[in-house]
């Protein structure tokens, strides 16, 4: 194990995000208030409840794992992006260093600072509207296993991208999407059958309702499936990354 | 002692079917000077960047210290530094930072006291805080040599190292790279100014259109293929060369005011003597004379144009 080489990318990903602190840090929290701001207190308010909670907290799972997903997916494939684009990757590529290692310094980063980021919210919503988290231990997996999975997600974007149009292109095309169909504001439950169906193609669906779960004890899907459906996305990401890294694919000539 | 680098039948096809390394074959010794030389596209970065892991073999293997550059990859990576030829460096990042990456990437414990070094001895040091993007492009280069020595490896792959650099800094280099060879330090290098192999290296290899031509003692190398050239400044100038000595390699000059005479350096009768008897017979007075040795460069150009 080349422990020093993991430090290495770690803290130099690291550095990357207190150096832009204003874009990769207090842009989503400012973003994430405003939805409390707005969702929470002002329309929330004459919102009736869903599941007997508050339509203010019951938007606070959802709204952090929005931001948790978007910014693990930029932050890992931005993180490696840069060194395919400005050619530092060199240096990498020449390093005594093995692909898991790369992975774990990059992913590892991406993810401390997703975590770092949906805490944050996670305290600013607490400003503004009130809850409890009933399995705060669980709230704790769901957030750690969802910035490793969705870091490593963005690791393959940022592999498989050669341009950054397409960096930006399935954070929102895909995700975005995909979150805001994936039960952040509502529960699945409010929908007609046929789309209750669709939507549990999104695993999406599966991160939000499990992560509600850990606060309010009450989920759309089973806290089980949930959690299954998590390590099968961190699994399908894990068999992708060997692939790339094994077949060079888009990294070595 | 075994060679601190082998090339066994290296091939490199590029994933557009192009051969850009053609079975090579080659041996570096230990703490040697080594100059690749070749035309541009000859497959000079292939070779360097197959070595270092950064391109994949297509066929042979490669053997840095007796560790298989694939197989073994860890051992035989982490005792070779590289400064690639595209000046690739972090922007936002300060010199020292990326220096520290450097070394950390290669495994090595943190070492201030030797980083200082370096940066000293490759006068960055004033500019250790410095956004590497508000330096200059000779002086980016320096911190990728930085980066590369940061690690103390035993191998060191300058892929023209000389590209966009000023001759004060150039001659800087040159000495450290000297100094370098004196630890003990090997060095592979390319370049397309000939001077500098001339004046640095031990051997010299020649590469084009992916196959090594020749490698070679680069005084021996001088020899072997340099052709001697003695002039001779004429008294007065001949309108031409008289028929008496078509048969000799001379030339006219323009003016009529030299005669170039061309001889091969390693055989024993250079027939200079002759030349010049048959020249007082003649009547031909000269006031003075030189004799030159083809540089390198045209001893490259030569052997590279010679090939279809
Ligand atoms: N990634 C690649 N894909 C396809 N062909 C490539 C690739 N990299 C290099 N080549 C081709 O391989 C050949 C050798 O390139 P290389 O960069 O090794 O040459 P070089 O000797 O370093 O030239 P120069 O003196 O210009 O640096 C060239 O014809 C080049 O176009
Ligand atoms: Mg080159």
């Amino acid at each position: 194990m080349n422990l020093y080489a993991i430090r290495a990318i770690y803290l130099f990903e690291l550095a990357r995000t207190w150096r832009t602190l204003l874009q990769s840090i207090a842009s989503p929290v400012i973003t994430s208030s405003l939805y409390f701001v707005v969702f929470g207190s002002a329309i929330g308010s004459r919102m009736t409840e869903i599941d007997g909670i508050s339509y203010g907290a019951f938007i606070v799972p959802g709204l952090i794992m929005l931001a948790l997903l978007t910014e693990s997916i930029s932050n890992a494939s931005f993180g490696i992006y840069m060194p395919k684009f400005s050619g530092t990757i060199y240096e990498i590529l020449s390093a005594p260093i093995s692909y898991g290692e790369v992975i774990i310094g990059y992913v590892g980063a991406a993810a401390t600072k997703s975590i770092i980021l949906g805490l944050l919210i996670l305290a600013t919503a607490r400003l503004f509207v009130s809850f409890e988290i009933s399995h705060p231990l669980w709230m704790l997996v769901f957030l750690v296993l969802t910035a490793v999975t969705f870091s490593l997600f963005g690791f393959i974007i940022g592999t498989l991208a050669d341009g950054f149009d397409k960096l930006q292109v399935v954070p929102m095309m895909v995700v975005t999407p995909l979150a805001f169909l994936g039960g952040s504001f509502y529960s699945i439950s409010m929908l007609p059958p046929l789309w209750q169906k669709i939507a549990l193609f999104n695993p999406v669906v599966y991160l939000i309702s499990g992560f509600r779960w850990s606060f309010y004890g009450v989920a759309d899907v089973n806290v089980a499936v949930s959690v299954g459906m998590t390590l099968v996305f961190l699994v399908l990401c894990l068999i992708v990354i060997r692939w790339i890294f094994k077949t060079g694919y888009r990294i070595k000539s | 002692m075994h060679p601190v680098i082998s090339v066994e039948n290296l091939t490199k096809t590029y994933t557009s079917n192009f051969r850009a390394l053609d079975s090579i074959n080659l041996e570096i010794q230990r703490g040697e000077i080594f100059a690749l030389l070749g035309p541009n596209g000859a497959g000079k970065t292939t070779l360097i960047n197959v070595i270092c892991g950064i391109v994949n073999p297509s066929q042979g293997r490669v053997l840095a210290d007796g560790h298989d550059i694939v197989s073994d990859y860890r051992a035989a990576r982490s005792i070779i530094g590289l400064v690639p030829q595209e000046l690739s460096t972090d922007a936002f990042e300060s010199v020292m930072a990326t220096v520290k990456f450097s070394r950390g990437l290669f495994g090595k414990p943190p070492n201030p006291g030797y980083l200082e070094k370096i940066l000293r001895d490759l006068s960055l040091w004033e500019k250790k805080d410095a956004n590497i993007r508000t330096l200059s492009g000779g002086m980016k280069r320096r911190v990728m040599i930085a980066k590369a020595l940061s690690h103390e490896p035993q191998i060191l792959f300058l892929d023209e190292p000389s590209a966009g650099v000023d001759v004060e800094l150039r001659r800087d280099m040159w000495d450290m790279v000297r100094g370098l060879r004196k630890s003990g330090v090997t060095i592979i290098l390319t370049t397309h100014y000939i001077e500098e192999a001339e004046e640095m290296a031990d051997r010299i290899g020649i590469i084009s259109k992916g196959k090594i031509i020749l490698v070679e003692d680069k005084i021996k190398l001088m020899d072997k293929l340099g052709k001697k050239q003695l002039k001779l400044y004429l008294q007065s100038p001949l309108a031409n060369l008289p028929e008496e000595f078509a048969g000799y390699p001379l030339e006219l000059s323009a003016d009529g005011n030299e005669l170039i005479y061309i001889f091969d350096a390693q055989s024993e009768q250079t027939g200079i003597t002759d030349l010049l008897r048959q020249l007082a017979k003649h009547g031909i007075d000269f006031k003075d004379l030189q004799s030159s040795q083809s540089s390198l460069e045209e001893i490259f150009v030569n052997l590279v144009s010679a090939r279809p």
